[in-house]
């Protein structure tokens, strides 16, 4: 087995007096989507501002592609090649659709043929290219944030809940999207509490509960064991749809 | 890479960007209002320039403040000490030249001029670094040690002033081509308020170009927007930051300079005494915000004039008035930046 992409060991982050992580352990293996589940407030989103360096890990290890990134400053992780792209979206309103993707564009101008694929999922942000983000709907904005993060190729996708107030249609081609990065062997890390959306997507799923992992495995398993389902989360996950 | 994906279908039209004029037009209406007051067409041309020239003086001072804030979210309560530094350093050019400021040629005064303004900018922006690096950065997220600390700054570099300069004023004539009046019909109005107005558009504008036109100028307006996710992109706002402030101080060593020549007396207390000015305008204008900041600052220098000229008594107050009524209007300023 290779070594996984991203591994964090009993990760602990305090946010001022609060212990938000205590002891999470979780492995994202190279090259699969990792969807990663629980209630509101189990520390999902606390889970992906620490592996960005956005909070600092008080205890605990955080390995990236083989690299210690635990104390690392937010700009080298997204440098080493994590892409993250959080629950508010983060999208600059004031600037436009092609200054969000210029900015996200490290390497300089975007690439044309990356962009006409990306274009691909998201037509709207080629027809709003010059419109402020600050006027695109949710969707759009949405689907902004995504191409933002992949507009150039990067190792791993950290995605907080994207279908978080979505249209049914802007969920599709979301899924396209995500179908598209699996296909390209692309590693996903991916909060998220649709189960709908991420049953046919994951690869591996984790479950949190409390800033701890509770259960870890293969997502057609957890799928298919209704049992483990209500243990893990008090219902079945197809009520989560 | 595949190239047959399924097309979105959330590509609805959007609302048309729409230009936020009502703040733009605050200013014509002002101005044509107080025409019928004033009584005098030229007083009021008088008193209009006087007020462009004094605002874009204030807006070069108060600019850089205001992305600082905006940027790191910091409150630099010793960014007068920028202000007075630059004025006292370009005597150290002017004094000496006062042949060439005397001078009957143009060319001989804008030469020495120019000089003042490089070494006041260039002194002011090293300044702003040192500030920074020993000032600002321990501070950083802390608003009540940051407004402790740099008024604490702003006061050892007054003295620093005294120091140097000795206590007294420092007399600071115009230079000979900038002196006396260009009449306009009846209306009469100083040369040197028309260089002043001149000065503050190059400025506006460079800084429009650079802020729109730019990479950094789109970093510095993310930054100010969101400073977090601008990290996440992999940008180190930290730097960024430190570009921003010394280019604050720089421009309001530019401002000093200007302003110590529009007064033509320097004290050690100019900058302290214009910041209530300048932070007046920065509120208005909507925190991190350079054009709500440009329109903010001819406004608070239009109606200091034009209520220093119809009601002496209640000019003091103009401006928190003026200050209170945008903030009943807008509560957030006449150009809020959009923040996360």
């Amino acid at each position: 087995m290779s070594e996984p992409m991203l591994a964090l060991t009993g990760v602990h982050t305090h946010i001022g007096q609060y212990h938000i992580l205590q002891g999470v352990d979780l492995t994202v293996p190279r090259g699969e989507l990792t969807v990663l589940l629980g209630r509101n407030g189990a520390g999902k989103t606390t889970t992906l501002r620490t592996i960005m360096g956005l909070w600092h890990a008080s205890r605990g290890a955080l390995l990236f592609d083989g690299r210690d990134i635990t104390q690392a400053a937010t700009p080298d992780i997204s440098c080493a090649g994590i892409a993250y792209v959080p629950e508010n979206m983060g999208i600059f309103s004031d600037l436009t659709v092609r200054e969000n993707l210029l900015l996200a564009a490290r390497a300089g101008e975007p690439d044309t043929a990356r962009l006409e694929w990306i274009f691909g999922f998201f037509p709207a942000l080629k027809k709003f290219w010059n419109q402020a983000a600050g006027t695109l709907s949710g969707g759009q904005k949405q689907m902004l944030a995504i191409a933002r993060a992949i507009v150039e190729p990067r190792k791993l996708l950290l995605v907080d809940e994207p279908t978080k107030g979505l249209a049914p249609a802007i969920i599709q081609s979301l899924i396209a999207a995500f179908r598209e990065l699996k296909a390209m062997e692309t590693t996903i890390l991916l909060v998220e509490q649709n189960f709908g959306f991420v049953k046919s997507l994951g690869d591996t799923v984790a479950v949190m509960d409390d800033g701890r992992i509770v259960h870890s495995g293969r997502m057609d398993e957890l799928a298919e064991d209704r049992d483990l389902q209500q243990k893990l989360l008090g219902l079945s996950l197809d009520t989560h749809q | 890479m595949t190239t047959t994906p399924p097309a979105a279908t959330a590509d609805a039209e959007l609302p048309r960007l729409r230009l936020d004029t009502p703040p733009l037009l605050v200013l014509p209406i002002l101005a044509l209002l107080a025409l019928p007051l004033i009584g005098s067409f030229p007083t009021w041309v008088t008193l209009t320039v006087a007020g462009l020239a004094m605002g874009m003086m204030i807006f070069i001072m108060a600019s850089g403040l205001t992305l600082v804030f905006g940027l790191m979210d910091v409150l630099n309560f010793g960014h007068g000490a920028f202000v007075s530094v630059g004025a006292f350093t370009a005597t150290l050019v002017l004094l000496p030249m006062q042949g060439w400021m005397q001078a009957d040629s143009v060319l001989m005064n804008l030469t020495a001029l120019g000089l003042a303004i490089a070494l006041a900018m260039l002194v002011t922006g090293a300044l702003g670094w040192a500030f920074e690096r020993i000032i600002v950065m321990p501070v950083y997220g802390q608003h009540l040690k940051q407004i402790l600390i740099t008024m604490g700054g702003m006061i050892v570099a007054e003295q620093m002033i005294h120091v140097v300069w000795g206590p007294d004023q420092i007399p600071l004539p115009l230079p000979t081509s900038f002196r006396g009046v260009i009449l306009v019909g009846d209306a009469a109005i100083e040369k040197y308020r028309l260089i002043a107005v001149a000065v503050g558009l190059v400025v506006f504008a460079a800084m429009f170009l650079v802020l729109n036109r730019t990479k950094v100028g789109l970093l510095i307006r993310a930054g100010v927007e969101n400073g977090e996710m601008v990290e996440a992109l992999g940008y180190r706002i930290r730097r960024l930051f430190v570009v921003v402030f010394v280019a604050g101080s720089a421009l309001a060593g530019l401002g000093g300079v200007l302003w110590g020549l529009y007064k033509e007396t320097l004290t050690a207390a100019m900058g302290a005494d214009i910041m209530v000015l300048v932070f007046i305008v920065i509120i208005i204008g909507g925190l991190g915000s350079v054009g709500g900041c440009f329109i903010g600052a001819l406004l608070v220098a239009l109606v200091a004039n034009y209520t220093g000229f119809l009601a002496p008594k209640i000019a003091l107050v103009s401006n928190i008035l003026l200050m209170v009524a945008i903030l009943l209007w807008r509560p957030q300023g006449l150009y809020p930046v959009a923040k996360r």
